[in-house]
């Protein structure tokens, strides 16, 4: 287990040996407002640091999630599909998105600590 | 760049109440308005259902008509029975070019010496142009700029207006009176955006915080923004000006035939009459509708409607998730021949086509108080003689309106 990451689009990744788990943060869910329906990737699926990895939609819009990380898509959390609401109330826990097996843990390093995601929170307008 | 992006937002009188309160800002029309307040659009959404919302629309534009007969002139530009309203009165109605589409939406109340009237804030400027380049100078078109609007909407609005303005509680749906609140003279009308029950209050800009907060105080009353008003409005199946109907869409095509008043479709006078006249009685290619996703997945404003066979019938101008529901909804336009409720057409949600049904609009039934039928027109009951009856719109007065 590993500290957790954050990228400047508002992912948050957590490793567990070669997994990563990604979801959004808390900054990112309170912006957002209830969010209403999340589209996860089909397993299998690779996705690439940067690019599109799900959707999350608030009553307002849609948002776009990227991956933090680039890897497969090895689970994702089904749990969303009935009650998306988890990703406001749990951000960081049980409103996961997706489990991917990294291609590259390289990656993690250019990703922020926590309490530079913090600062980074801290100076968006 | 455009000139516009370098203009200041406006902001409404309300503006500091918005900040005390926690809202998130948003520019909309050219103001700072509040999407949101610190419960979220949920939350806003479904107090307004449940007990009362109090929305800050001063970005609304108000006007006042006056001349010797405001009513005929407005008739000129608008396919609305104007001329037939009592005074008190007021109708949704809808400004037109010449090809029949629409310019704006727009509230009509019938004063005793003029006509009253609110429109879009993105359109106001655009209106008032329209208006006094057409109406001549017969009539006289103010703009009421001191002035603030507040709604108070939901079931519980007229028991709580009731205990600070007796009276209120009887007025009819699509009705209007003057009121004193905190010493401010008020004109409210009961009417609204949300589909239910409740009011517009039209007041001065500097009384207008006092007011609000004296309505925040009651129990039932909880501040709501802009987020939940549209997802009010699109449960309740009301078009939004820019989005669900425009200068290319016609009444008849946005399912608002039911505001053309008897009287106006058979001797017309307004404009685009020749097209509408014909619209109404050989119909239109496309036709407004409601739509259910079958599905979760929200389809927005764009999103191509699909036959099942996968042929592109229509565009989505309204779309969103339905909090009353609990599922998505949308409107747009299709083909005619798929304006059926029942009939099962597909949205293209990010490339998939995800199924959904043609169904009949609101999608969440309308709460409008209307006292108990009303008596029949005997002579000399004050509903009788010449003219149209008060309210001989049908199912039309049963509409709010949309904006």
């Amino acid at each position: 287990m590993t500290a957790v990451r954050f990228s400047k689009d508002h992912e948050w990744v957590r490793c567990d040996g070669d997994v990563a788990v990604i979801g959004i943060t808390d900054y990112a869910q309170s912006q957002l407002g209830d969010v209403v329906y999340v589209e996860l990737p089909e397993i299998g699926r690779q996705v690439e640091q940067g690019g599109e990895a799900a959707i999350v939609e608030s009553v307002k819009a849609a948002s776009d999630v990227y991956a933090p990380v680039s890897g497969e898509v090895v689970e994702i959390n089904d749990a969303l599909a009935a009650d998306p609401a988890k990703v406001n109330a749990d951000p960081m826990g049980e409103g996961w998105f997706i489990k991917l097996r990294l291609a590259d843990p390289h990656q993690l390093d250019g990703l922020m600590d926590e309490a530079a995601y913090q600062r980074f929170v801290e100076e968006q307008p | 760049m455009p000139a516009q992006e370098t203009e200041p937002l406006k902001r409404t009188p309300l503006y500091p109440l918005h900040l005390a309160l926690g809202a998130r800002m948003v520019a909309f029309a050219g103001y700072q308005m509040p999407v949101q307040y610190p419960t979220g659009i949920l939350a806003e959404h479904l107090h307004t259902r449940a007990a009362a919302g109090l929305f800050d629309v001063s970005h609304m534009g108000q006007l006042r008509i006056e001349g010797a007969d405001p009513a005929a002139a407005l008739e000129t530009l608008v396919p609305g029975d104007i001329s037939g309203l009592g005074t008190a009165r007021m109708r949704y109605t809808l400004l037109l070019n010449e090809a029949g589409g629409i310019l704006d939406d727009l509230m009509v109340t019938r004063l005793p010496d003029s006509l009253f009237v609110v429109v879009n804030a993105a359109t106001q400027d655009a209106d008032l142009a329209h208006l006094a380049g057409h109406l001549g100078p017969a009539v006289k078109i103010s703009r009421l700029d001191e002035r603030a609007l507040l709604a108070l909407q939901g079931p519980m609005a007229a028991a709580v207006l009731e205990r600070l303005a007796g009276g209120v509680v009887r007025l009819p749906f699509m009705s209007a009176a003057e009121i004193v609140l905190d010493g401010q003279h008020c004109l409210v009308t009961r009417s609204g955006y949300t589909g239910e029950d409740g009011f517009e209050i039209s007041l001065p800009a500097a009384g207008a915080r006092a007011i609000a907060e004296l309505l925040l105080a009651e129990p039932e009353v909880a501040p709501v923004g802009l987020g939940a008003r549209d997802s009010l409005r699109l449960e309740a199946g009301l078009c939004l000006y820019g989005h669900d109907i425009d200068a290319t869409t016609t009444p008849v095509e946005a399912d608002l035939a039911w505001t053309i008043g008897k009287r106006r479709r058979e001797t017309g006078g307004f404009p685009g009459a020749a097209i509408i006249q014909q619209q109404l009685a050989h119909g239109t290619a496309r036709k407004r509708v409601g739509l259910r996703p079958d599905e979760r997945a929200p389809a927005r404003d764009g999103t191509a409607i699909l036959d099942r066979a996968g042929a592109t019938s229509g565009r989505v101008t309204s779309g969103g998730f339905a909090p009353s529901l609990g599922a998505p909804v949308a409107m747009g336009y299709v083909d005619a021949v798929h304006a059926v409720a029942g009939t099962p057409l597909a949205l293209s949600v990010r490339g998939t086509a995800r199924p959904a049904q043609v169904v009949s609009l609101p999608f969440v039934p309308h709460r409008y108080y209307r006292p108990d039928p009303r008596p029949l027109p005997f002579p000399g009951n004050g509903e009788s003689g010449a003219g149209p009856a008060r309210r001989a719109g049908g199912a039309g007065d049963a509409e709010a309106r949309a904006r």
